[in-house]
């Protein structure tokens, strides 16, 4: 008895975790990058792959379970067809087929975010990530980002990234915001750095996510192909603020970017 | 091959007065036990502090009753404030990951009856035996101190990633002492962990009783034997990267901290290290670990399905073997899939992801043969039996989430968001856990003497199995949407909608700790009250069958065993113990 | 009334009147431990001036707080390193007493305040005796995480969810200052100064006020957080307001 009602639970389980993915009960918001679709692809082809192996393992256990239990009075123990071979068989060709070709297709997904080199036009962006805000940096008129200095960091005045435009040519015209703006449709390069801890830059519609690391600066590049304000959230564990720690992209026009610009220069 | 009698190895006589008898004891059966009650005690601590995170997520400016009192800092007016979530989280994973899943499964049982199944009096070293789990114990009261010094314990998360961990109490509440306590704690367990491979390697090589060949052993024994390898080397790393840890908080090193950070407004004096440094070393044990957990969970169903289909494994003792010390072997080369978004060379993702798929295939045989055995048998659905089935479902759910996780492009988006919660706590929390309740109601009679009630586990069984089903999968699903994981509340536009959800998560998570109190009560009812426990109860066939429940003290009453056949000796109601001259009825 | 009524009246008015004025007396003789007699406590008032143009001050962009955002809208807020009104005053100056004090002075009863509102520190510098309680208070919907970067008192770190009671505070030492920050939010600055004695913080229009001051001798310190400190003596006499302007030259 314990066999049949064991076989139930996990075949209703099993049924009700196939229509909340197939449903997209919980699922991914809308895709706003070049590359997206690529990373989208992959996780549907993952999808339909592990999800068949998923339903087809489980509805076997569930079969046996209900037909190979518990029957009073001896029964001939039958083993399995073909023993070991069939499954050792499956595992490696089927299962490993399966692998191969997820991760050479995978690969083009990865590697149209990490193999390409950015595009010379790219607007650059410098990103900062601290306890517990982001804080970003355009070059300016001059196309140059002054160098830091962390011990002038003074987040008092405002000067989150430790700039010292009185001794240093570059960091006069340099333009930090609280929120990152690109232009739509334009590449964008952004070079990742932190302040103190480890961070992360996650945006879901833009399918992209790169830990900021102490010590490195990392760049990242993409380009977004449709207008929105999306959020920056901080996906690595880095204090007590780390649940509070974002900021919002706004995917603008290139003449709403640019009057932006403009505006955010103004309140340097 | 050595050919060891019971006699020979038990070299002094029984001990005398109750601390020799059941506290400072060099008997493999009474450490045993000490193990199994600490990961008991230990795992009722983990799951108190999970229900306190899990009200707070799905309820966080609520107050929790009793909390204001116990921690009138953390949690002021019983409401927890984020740091004092997070230090939970850390605990949580620690005592969990450690105290919990390493220790009951392999220190535990592997103590209690690894001796036994091979044949021996006792353990090769009996009183470096008696040092693993003291160390054990020291480290374990180390974890507990941090919950009672005045900044808590750390909130770096049970990953300790530098270099929040590293700066010590510079970076804010919950890095003060917490953190080196937690340094020391974790070394203490990883030198136990240490002395303990040696023992099961060199019992498992030198000790075996007469016609105990390899190709006879239990497969519990193999899959602790390929364990302790695994551990030698694995711990033989977290070891190095505790201690250095320590020394950058304590002796002004900078292993882990780069130069020129600003913490809380002070300018960091350190210079010269890596934050990646510390990732790599924590990963290179951090992955072997997880397959540490899993490895006995393996061996035990493999272990406890034979006794209760009544047929052997498909493939015998050799495909499981083989498998097993292929997943044990392939889980040092994978460790870089923790890493694809750290700033790793996007280049080293391609090439840990490779393995990391690779490694499915060991894993997708032991299921398959686990599965596949049980076509043409006749089960007997008792509740260790009920917990191997529901470890072979869960374990195939678990390990669909790692086709995603394995993936670079896949895992950047997954990458630290709910899945992965989901993924490690089906793989580990419910696959080994379940494997680890088989178990212990399967050994529970041969440990203490008596029975356990088969009414209590089957309600246990079946509540824990739709339960876990209800907290840990809709994690999977709402990672789908990006939840980022971690978080003390969900505050972000996109979080919120997902409230609903953690509150449904919640209540059965809530559930689902009430049922693990049936197990507490019927293991300590049992223990104190239950029927007495014949030899062979289960109708078993592995050398800890034959002998008293508990065991006399160097096993066998003095007898001389002497081995015959394979441990799979099951044809139906019929079946032959390892140690009889009878006629095999399996063929192996 | 005849006249012997009245004169005996007149008798007892005076009798009543004298032990009226001797009863006073001898109250605010009591309470002199605590303060001044309330006949010869005097104050200090004055303005801080700034000369010439304040740096300007940044915009605070709090997006990453939508709920605090919403408070600004309107009207955004700045930096306040230095605050200075329309007619050229300084405000946020702490002025206090750094010589001629006895030691002696009691810790002032009313307990001082700061709240955490917008997603800003009001006031944004506090000044405060050792022994006085501070209450901190979050009106905010968010949690904040306050931390006082003190070095002669002990440095600590608390965080207060939305809606929880106020924190109650009591600084051991003086301290001339102590940068406040939220860990949280990391535009939020305050400043808290700790001194002995009696204190006023310049308002908008540069004004400050000292009560319950002792007639004497006395050397003035007025500090702002980013022009540092300037001295005055000044002599108060019983009964006599004394007045004292400071002047900061701006960088």
């Amino acid at each position: 008895m314990a066999g049949k009602v064991f076989a139930v639970v996990v075949v209703i389980v099993t049924l009700a975790i196939a229509y909340c993915v197939m449903a997209h009960v919980w699922w991914m918001p809308v895709d706003i990058s070049v590359h997206g679709p690529n990373i989208d692809h992959q996780i549907e082809e993952t999808v339909l792959g592990a999800g068949i192996l998923f339903i087809a393992g489980q509805l076997v256990l569930a079969a046996f379970s209900f037909l190979y239990g518990d029957s009073k009075g001896a029964r001939k123990m039958k083993s399995f067809p073909g023993g070991a071979k069939p499954l050792i068989l499956f595992a490696c060709v089927v299962v490993g087929i399966e692998v191969l070709v997820l991760s050479f297709v995978g690969s083009k997904a990865w590697g149209s975010v990490y193999f390409t080199p950015p595009d010379p036009n790219s607007l650059r962006v410098d990103v900062q990530g601290g306890q517990f805000a982001f804080y970003f940096r355009y070059p300016g008129p001059d196309g140059k980002f002054g160098p830091l200095h962390p011990e002038l960091i003074n987040e008092g005045t405002q000067n989150y990234f430790g700039l010292d435009p009185d001794h240093d040519a570059d960091s006069k015209d340099d333009i930090v915001t609280a929120g990152l703006a690109i232009p739509v449709n334009k590449p964008v390069l952004l070079t990742l750095h932190s302040k103190d801890m480890g961070h992360s830059f996650y945006v879901r519609e833009l399918r992209i996510q790169q830990d900021l690391v102490p010590g490195i600066v990392i760049p990242i590049h993409f380009t977004a192909i449709q207008t929105g304000r999306f959020e920056i959230v901080c996906t690595q564990l880095c204090g007590l603020g780390h649940y509070n720690m974002k900021a919002y992209l706004e995917v603008m026009s290139q003449a709403d970017f640019d009057s932006w610009l403009k505006q955010q220069a103004a309140l340097q | 091959m050595h050919d060891m009698s019971a006699q020979a190895t038990t070299h002094h006589a029984p001990p005398q007065g109750f601390i020799r008898k059941y506290v400072f004891s060099a008997d493999h059966k009474v450490i045993g036990i000490q193990y199994t009650t600490l990961s008991l005690v230990a795992a009722f601590i983990g799951m108190a502090l999970s229900w306190v995170m899990r009200i707070h997520l799905g309820w966080p400016t609520a107050a929790i009753p009793l909390l204001g009192t116990l921690s009138p800092n953390g949690a002021p007016g019983g409401v927890p404030t984020p740091e004092y979530y997070l230090s939970l989280m850390t605990m949580h994973g620690t005592i969990m990951a450690f105290f919990v899943l390493t220790a009951a499964p392999m220190s535990g049982y592997g103590n209690s009856m690894l001796p036994i199944q091979v044949g021996a009096a006792d353990m090769a070293f009996p009183r470096l035996n008696m040092a693993s789990f003291w160390v054990t114990f020291v480290g374990f009261v180390l974890a507990c101190a941090t919950f009672l010094i005045p900044d808590g314990p750390p909130i770096s998360g049970w990953t300790a990633y530098a270099p929040l961990s590293a700066v010590g109490p510079v970076a804010g509440p919950g890095q003060g002492w917490g953190q080196n306590l937690w340094g020391l704690s974790i070394a203490a367990f990883c030198v136990a962990s240490l002395l303990g491979s040696l023992n099961f390697i060199v019992t498992t090589l030198e000790l075996r009783t007469k016609g105990m060949t390899l190709s006879r052993l239990p497969l519990s024994t193999w899959a602790w034997f390929i364990n302790a390898w695994v551990g030698l080397l694995a711990f033989a790393v977290l070891l190095p990267t505790c201690l250095l840890l320590v020394l950058d908080r304590l002796g002004g090193t900078s292993f882990f901290i780069p130069g020129g950070l600003v913490v809380n407004d002070k300018v960091l004096p350190h210079s010269g290290g890596s934050p990646l440094l510390f990732q790599h070393l924590f990963w290179f044990f951090g992955h072997p670990e997880v397959y540490l957990i899993i490895l006995p969970a393996f061996g035990i169903v493999a272990h406890v399905m034979p006794t209760f289909i009544r047929k052997p494994l498909v493939g015998g003792w050799k495909v499981i073997t083989f498998a097993m010390i292929a997943v044990g072997t392939l889980s040092f080369v994978v460790w870089g899939h923790h890493m694809f978004v750290s700033g790793m060379s996007p280049y080293m993702a391609m090439v840990f992801s490779v393995p990391t798929l690779i490694i499915t295939i060991p894993s997708v045989i032991v299921v398959l043969v686990f599965a596949a055995s049980l076509y043409g048998s006749n089960m007997r659905f008792t509740t260790p039996m009920l917990f191997c089935l529901g470890f072979i479902s869960l374990f195939i759910t678990g390990g669909i989430g790692g086709f995603f996780l394995a993936q670079p492009a896949v895992d950047s988006y997954l990458h630290a968001t709910s899945f992965v919660v989901g993924h490690f706590h089906f793989t580990m929390g419910l696959s080994a856990i379940f494997a680890t309740f088989a178990g212990f109601y399967y050994w529970f009679p041969k440990m203490w003497g008596r029975m356990m009630n088969e009414t209590l586990g089957k309600v246990h069984f079946w509540l824990s199995f739709v339960g876990v089903y209800c907290v840990f999968m809709p994690m999977h699903l709402m990672g789908f949407t990006g939840a980022v994981r971690r978080y003390s509340s969900f505050v972000d536009d996109f979080m919120v909608p997902l409230i609903p959800t953690n509150r449904f998560i919640t209540v059965f998570a809530l559930l689902l700790g009430a049922a693990q109190l049936i197990f507490f009560y019927n293991a300590i009812w049992s223990r104190l009250k239950g029927p007495k426990a014949p030899n062979n109860p289960w109708q078993a066939t592995t050398l800890e069958w034959d002998t008293t429940s508990p065991p006399p003290f160097d096993n066998f009453g003095g007898r001389q065993i002497t081995v015959y056949h394979g441990p799979m000796e099951y044809d139906g109601d019929a079946s032959v113990m390892q140690n009889s001259p009878e006629k095999s009825v399996a063929g192996t | 009334m005849n006249d012997g009524e009245k004169n005996s009246w007149k008798t007892e008015y005076r009798v009543v009147a004298l032990a009226s004025v001797l009863l006073v007396f001898a109250l605010g003789f009591l309470h002199s431990g605590r303060s001044t007699s309330a006949a010869s406590a005097g104050e200090i008032t004055g303005t801080v001036k700034l000369d010439g143009a304040a740096p300007h001050q940044r915009a605070i962009d709090m997006a990453k707080e939508p709920s605090c955002a919403a408070v600004h809208k309107d009207k955004p807020i700045t930096t306040e390193n230095v605050v200075a009104g329309a007619n050229g005053g300084l405000a946020n100056v702490v002025v206090y007493i750094s010589q001629g004090l006895t030691g002696n002075e009691a810790a002032s009863s009313q307990p001082a305040q700061i709240d955490q509102k917008g997603c800003q520190y009001i006031p944004h510098v506090v000044a405060v005796n050792p022994g006085q309680h501070m209450k901190i208070l979050n009106s905010d919907q968010t949690s904040h995480n306050i931390h006082p970067q003190a070095t002669k008192n002990s440095e600590w770190n608390k965080s207060q969810l939305s809606g929880a009671p106020p924190l109650d505070v009591v600084w051991a030492n003086e301290e001339i200052s102590i940068p406040v920050k939220c860990n949280i939010h990391p535009w939020m600055h305050a400043y808290i100064v700790i001194v002995k004695g009696p204190y006023g913080v310049s308002d908008d229009s540069g004004s400050f006020k000292l009560d319950n001051v002792p007639p004497g001798a006395y050397t003035l310190t007025a500090w702002q957080e980013t022009y540092g400190t300037q001295t005055q003596n000044v002599t108060v006499a019983a009964g006599k307001p004394a007045t004292v302007s400071f002047t900061f030259k701006a960088k």
